[in-house]
């Protein structure tokens, strides 16, 4: 009975609906403020006056105890990688040659990590702990946008004490 | 009582915040718009976050164009320790509904519910479009206008109403917004000076259509000893309810909409005499179908806040309207009322809330 109510060409199994739809972004206050951060070179985040946690980038509000953050906190252009992991897989789109390293960068003086790109050292010597620094795009290339950071390196110190950023892994 | 869409243990609307409906929020982002208004909501009563035991949002990412924008928005609350939280696609009304259901079952007794929109980082007439069945109906990009254009004129071939009765519904809707600082369209303008508006799509004329709104809101429900304690006169629910039609459009009479009087019936409406009515119609005519359906009549004042023509902030303008009623009923001003608030294209879907108060 099946076969006499399907069509000789047999039923139709894909159906392309193309859809696209543009939208514009708006950053807010507090990201706006880290975003020209990036601009001039400098990692700007936002301490929560509840908790004291710094957030970079801060979205306004600490998520912890829902205030507004509103303190302005300049910090470091270096870091410690608290976890990472190194991409062997390409994909559509992929813009860097693999093997490359993708760790959490938590900055000195944050309390929020986030992700970066680790150059400048072979992928089986990156590790936990290890100290690293932001290295910028020249001085006339810098825009509001995490792409004014070219990458981060290591820095050569010692690593970090792992008490130091247990807490953010 | 414990019939469905009836109160089984007393709710309260406890407090109740609306940021300011505005054309284009271009400043501060969902978070940054939506913390003065969870503040003011728990401000208003003296309590904070750590007084509510559930928290439910109504949003949706097709607005902001960005995934998951309602986890991001819970920093304008600050979730910790953890807390049971829930959001549904929709309106916060619908939000509000489940939170009720919540209380119902006597585990909380508190809860929060917000809603945020900003229509104006999209095309909203096309991002309207995609709640539409997805295989036959949105590939043809028909536009919510258009639509509400159709069933506008199915309404004036049926004989029930006419352009000047759309018109009568604008201009009531933006006088009285003028009483309401937190609406955005706030005019006096006569029907006959707005028959002579363009037409948008016939038979809409420029003043049929919603304001684009950016904006937000925020109630929280109270029950047991609670209620009784943020509230010198307590605005109860004493009737919820909220039905849904077929998603085809060409199987639906526009000109009715039996989900509303289906909810109505359930949650019931026709129990009291009913003093104000906010109705969730964003489209002029849309007012007259909803009205009808409720079994309204002549005296109940109809959306006093100036309603969505005033001001239309998407996902919000429902849980207005509960707001809305709720604070007239609070302020004296009404005994009871009822809240609509809808969703899906041309009223396809309808929430009715009945408020009274003690």
């Amino acid at each position: 009975m099946a076969d006499e109510q399907t069509d000789a060409a047999g039923p139709v199994t894909m159906l392309a609906t193309p859809i696209r739809l543009d939208f514009e972004f708006t950053p807010g206050i507090a990201q706006s403020k880290f975003l020209r951060g990036l601009e001039r070179g400098e990692f700007l985040g936002q301490r929560c006056g509840t908790c004291g946690k710094v957030y970079v980038p801060s979205r306004g509000t600490c998520p912890t105890d829902g205030v507004p953050t509103t303190e302005d906190v300049l910090l470091g252009n270096s870091g410690t990688v608290t976890t990472f992991c190194v991409v062997n897989v390409p994909f559509a789109g992929q813009s860097i040659e693999i093997p490359y390293i993708c760790a959490q960068i938590l900055l000195d003086g944050a309390n929020l990590s986030f992700m970066g790109l680790i150059q400048e050292i072979p992928t089986d010597q990156i590790r936990m702990g290890m100290r690293v620094e932001a290295v910028w795009v020249d001085e006339s290339e810098l825009i509001p946008s995490l792409a004014s950071v070219r990458y981060f390196r290591p820095t050569g110190e010692p690593d970090a004490d792992y008490d130091t950023y247990k807490e953010y892994l | 009582m414990s019939a469905a869409g009836r109160t089984v243990r007393p709710v309260s609307i406890a407090s109740f915040a609306q940021a300011q409906s505005v054309r284009r929020e271009s400043e501060r982002n969902e978070a940054e718009s939506l913390h003065p208004v969870i503040a003011e909501v728990f401000a208003n009563i003296g309590i904070t976050k750590d007084d509510v035991d559930f928290i439910c949002s109504g949003s949706t990412d097709y607005l902001i164009g960005g995934p998951f924008s309602f986890v991001m928005a819970l920093d304008a609350v600050g979730v910790w320790p953890p807390r049971s939280e829930s959001h549904v696609e929709m309106d916060g009304a619908w939000a509000l509904y489940e939170a009720w259901v919540l209380l119902q079952e006597g585990e909380v007794d508190a809860a929060l519910v917000y809603s945020f929109g900003r229509s104006s980082l999209g095309d909203l007439n096309e991002i309207l479009t995609l709640q539409l069945d997805p295989y036959y109906e949105a590939p043809l990009w028909p536009d919510i206008v258009s639509l509400n254009a159709l069933q506008a004129r199915a309404l004036i071939d049926s004989g029930k109403a006419t352009e000047a009765d759309f018109a009568a519904v604008a201009s009531r809707s933006r006088r009285d917004a003028l009483a309401n600082p937190k609406a955005q369209v706030r005019k006096d303008v006569p029907v006959e000076e707005l028959l002579e508006d363009e037409y948008v799509v016939a038979p809409l004329r420029r003043h049929a259509l919603p304001p684009i709104t950016d904006g937000a809101a925020a109630i929280v429900l109270a029950a047991g000893d609670k209620a009784l304690q943020w509230s010198e006169r307590p605005v109860w629910i004493t009737g919820f309810d909220h039905r849904m039609e077929t998603h085809s459009l060409g199987a639906r009479d526009l000109t009715v909409s039996p989900s509303t009087a289906k909810a109505a019936e359930v949650a019931g409406v026709a129990d009291g005499k009913v003093d104000i009515a906010e109705i969730h119609a964003p489209f002029a005519h849309q007012e007259l179908i909803v009205a009808e359906a409720l079994g309204l009549d002549d005296s109940v004042v109809i959306n006093p806040s100036g309603g969505p023509l005033a001001a239309n902030p998407l996902m919000s303008a429902g849980l207005i309207r509960i707001g809305e009623a709720a604070s007239r009923i609070a302020a004296g001003q009404a005994d009871r009322a009822v809240a609509h608030a809808t969703s899906g294209p041309c009223l396809q879907q309808n929430l009715v809330c009945v408020l009274e108060g003690a």
